[in-house]
């Protein structure tokens, strides 16, 4: 009789497991709501503003994809994570895909079991020292104290590349963004470094940006992207291809200005008409509606005009396009075709 | 089942599982074992099938690898190419010293601290209970918050110390008092430092015979030898005298500024220090509630038995109290102990690598072996809890009452 009952708990067990890796389309679609995963505050990527609405260049592709899966770029509940917590939330289910800074490496994608979908932004590891120590370069680091954010990539970096050039540093490990900045300023560390982006954007929030300067070594390669759950394929697809078509718009030209205009009767050009959805089915491929590009374009703007809006050379972080033109502009995005 | 059916009287029923109160409590004690097996069971092989959902296993592979980060404080050789492994016991030895510092300083402050809460003088009374109270009553955390917060923004940092007319200046030219941390000289032993080493240990086990011949002569003949000075004299003199006889053989390296910090010397860091003194102050707290009652414990008549018989007051606190209080004191004592040891995995807070801060932080991160790493900390904390409380229980015996 016990081994009976056992055996109906394993069973019991199986088929609530089974629940667990149910398609992610489905679940946020009988939700009515996104669970987007990112930072704790990062101005400019993702940081709630003065009324508590969350904004930046991060946020705005969660606004996205809430507008194309769900028709309304505020049905989003934005999941704050740590550097450390960010892997166990989107693993575990708690949030349904992760756009935090993440960088896309190997191990990441294949051993935790994560699926990046794309890159939102081409970044690399720089230094940030005061003014007033007069370094010019990261090989004159030597013996420098070096605040770092844990469980990133830039940790790991920072190891190899002191271990390269042979020189030595001490540590000082923290875990947020906003604890480094204190210990930064009042000078408990000679050296910040996180991701170039990362530093800029925690510069433009300092009293006295001019005080700072950022090295010009970048000492490693940070391909930032949103990831999802390994194995869960539809909703992969859904996430990566509203990054593309926030990108090829700005290839093609449409805006949040114009979106509205353009999807409203078929143009001249194929390729507008397919994303918008006035020609073929690619919305319907994705299980979604056919103007799902059309709702995550009017969210915040193509890509183009989130970065302009959050980060780029007009606001206080200030960031060129740099390797994140398109490339037809000499940058690195590049959208895949809509066909 | 069979133990329970195998009746003491032939006429045994089924029924009297749940009738009878001789069976009803077994009968409950073992359902309620099934449903906690099943509990378990369930949540473990909810665990697994998940694991395999997603295509993960569990595997401790990964603590034969190569780390690949760095850690400020290491007790023993570690470098960014060591192993997890290697970088776990870094964050073990961590902890053992932050909890061992922490522990030694509690009971220092929380004895002192009291005794004198049952001070006659009212205004030491009063602050001690101020002192109680708030620490007492504030989360851990928050101290070891405040604590570092104010260490770094008091103290001047390696940059204050340079040019001409520097802000901050060191200590004696040897210590320098930094916000990064503390660095004092260090001692280099040179050839023949050994034979220092041992007439200095010698010393100390002097001490302890003068003071067992001390204790031997007031209890057997009733002859008062004064302990301190004697005490303090036998510490430093023949270590001294020694130095000197072997050609000075241990030097010392002090700190100086070089680049972006004090180089040389020792170097205790910011992180630590904060970490312990909060540690140390928070516990303290609880251990002077648990040292007054341990002293309310002891009769009032045996201070008046000792004062009638012409004791000191300190004497008597020395002689008569504390030895009865003690019996009192150790047992809550060793739990204080496990929980400074447990609040020591704050640390993180202040970026002090611990067993958290390694293990169960950037390798559980860079690995993604969330559920691996978590068991293997939990079996480390519960390790060093069990020895803590191993070692303890020994002391206890050796102090408590003993029935003959």
């Amino acid at each position: 009789m016990k081994k009976l009952a056992i055996l109906g708990a394993m069973t019991v067990a199986g088929l609530s497991a089974g629940v667990v890796s149910a398609a992610t389309l489905d679940d946020v679609k009988a939700r009515g709501k996104l669970n987007c995963g990112v930072t704790t505050g990062l101005v400019g990527f993702a940081a709630p503003n003065a009324n508590g609405e969350w904004e930046g260049f991060d946020v705005g592709v969660c606004r996205a994809v809430a507008a194309a899966v769900l028709g309304d770029p505020t049905a989003v509940e934005f999941v704050p994570t740590t550097g450390k917590t960010r892997f166990t939330a989107l693993a575990s289910g708690e949030i349904d895909m992760l756009a935090r800074n993440t960088t896309w490496t190997f191990s990441r994608d294949v051993d935790l079991g994560f699926e990046f979908v794309g890159i939102n932004y081409y970044d690399g590891q720089g230094f940030m020292v005061p003014k007033e120590l007069g370094v010019s370069s990261a090989k004159e680091l030597d013996g420098a104290t070096v605040c770092i954010q844990t469980g990133t990539t830039t940790e790991l970096n920072l190891a190899d590349y002191f271990r390269k050039n042979n020189i030595s540093y001490e540590p000082v490990p923290i875990e947020t963004n906003a604890e480094a900045q204190p210990l930064y300023l009042e000078g408990a560390c000679d050296v910040y470094t996180t991701d170039a982006s990362g530093l800029a954007a925690t510069r433009a929030a300092f009293e006295n940006p001019g005080d700072h300067v950022v090295l010009p070594e970048i000492i490693s390669k940070e391909p930032l992207g949103p990831l999802v759950r390994h194995g869960d394929n539809e909703w992969g697809d859904v996430v990566r291809w509203t990054l593309n078509a926030l990108i090829a718009a700005e290839e093609y030209g449409v805006t949040s200005a114009n979106v509205a205009d353009m999807a409203s009767a078929a143009g001249d050009s194929p390729e507008i008409n397919r994303l918008l959805g006035t020609e073929g089915t690619l919305g319907a491929m994705l299980g979604l509606e056919p103007d799902w590009a059309v709702k995550a374009i009017s969210a915040g703007g193509n890509y183009g005009e989130l970065f302009e809006k959050n980060i780029g050379e007009n606001t206080p972080i200030g960031l060129a396009r740099g390797l994140n033109a398109q490339w037809t502009e000499g940058g690195l995005l590049y959208s895949p075709p809509f066909r | 089942m069979s133990t329970i059916s195998d009746p003491p009287s032939g006429s045994f029923q089924l029924s009297m599982l749940i009738n009878d109160t001789r069976y009803r409590s077994y009968t409950f004690q073992f359902i309620a074992l099934i449903l906690l097996i099943l509990a378990f069971a369930y949540l473990g092989y909810n665990l697994l099938a998940n694991l395999q959902a997603a295509g993960l296993n569990i595997s401790y592979q990964f603590l034969g690898e190569p780390a690949g980060y760095d850690i400020n404080q290491t007790l023993i050789p570690y470098t960014s190419q060591s192993s997890h492994w290697q970088a776990s016991l870094v964050g073990v030895l961590n902890t053992l010293l932050v909890a061992f510092l922490g522990c030694l300083m509690a009971t220092v402050i929380g004895v002192i601290v009291g005794v004198l809460r049952l001070s006659d003088n009212w205004l030491i009374r009063q602050l001690m209970s101020v002192y109680v109270e708030i620490f007492r009553n504030v989360p851990v955390l928050i101290w070891i918050l405040i604590i570092m917060a104010v260490f770094i923004a008091v103290l001047p940092q390696p940059r204050d110390f340079r040019g001409d007319d520097p802000e901050a200046t060191m200590f004696l030219n040897a210590f320098a008092f930094t916000g990064r941390g503390f660095y004092a000289p260090a001692p280099i032993f040179g050839p023949g430092s050994v034979a220092v080493i041992a007439v200095f240990l010698a010393s100390i086990a002097g001490i302890f015979a003068f003071r067992n011949y001390a204790k031997k002569a007031l209890y057997e003949r009733g002859q008062l030898i004064p302990t301190f000075w004697p005490s303090l004299a036998i510490f430093f003199l023949p270590a001294i005298t020694a130095y000197f006889i072997f050609g000075r053989p241990i030097t010392l390296e002090y700190p100086e500024l070089r680049g972006f910090n004090f180089q040389g010397g020792i170097f205790m860091r910011n992180s630590l220090i904060a970490l312990w003194f909060a540690l140390s102050i928070y516990t303290a707290a609880f251990i002077a509630e648990n040292v007054r009652a341990g002293i309310l414990a002891v009769s009032k008549g045996q201070t008046e038995a000792a004062a009638s018989l012409g004791l000191r007051p300190g004497r008597i606190m020395n002689l008569v109290v504390l030895p009865q209080a003690l019996r009192v004191i150790i047992p809550p004592l060793i739990s204080q102990y496990l929980n400074l040891t447990k609040n020591s995995s704050l640390a993180i807070a202040v970026g002090y690598m611990d067993l958290t801060g390694t293990l169960g932080g950037i390798t559980l991160n860079q690995t993604g072996r969330a559920i691996e790493a978590i068991f293997l900390l939990m079996l480390f904390y519960l390790a060093i809890s069990l020895a803590i409380s191993a070692i303890m229980n020994v002391y206890n015996n050796a102090v408590k009452l003993k029935e003959r």
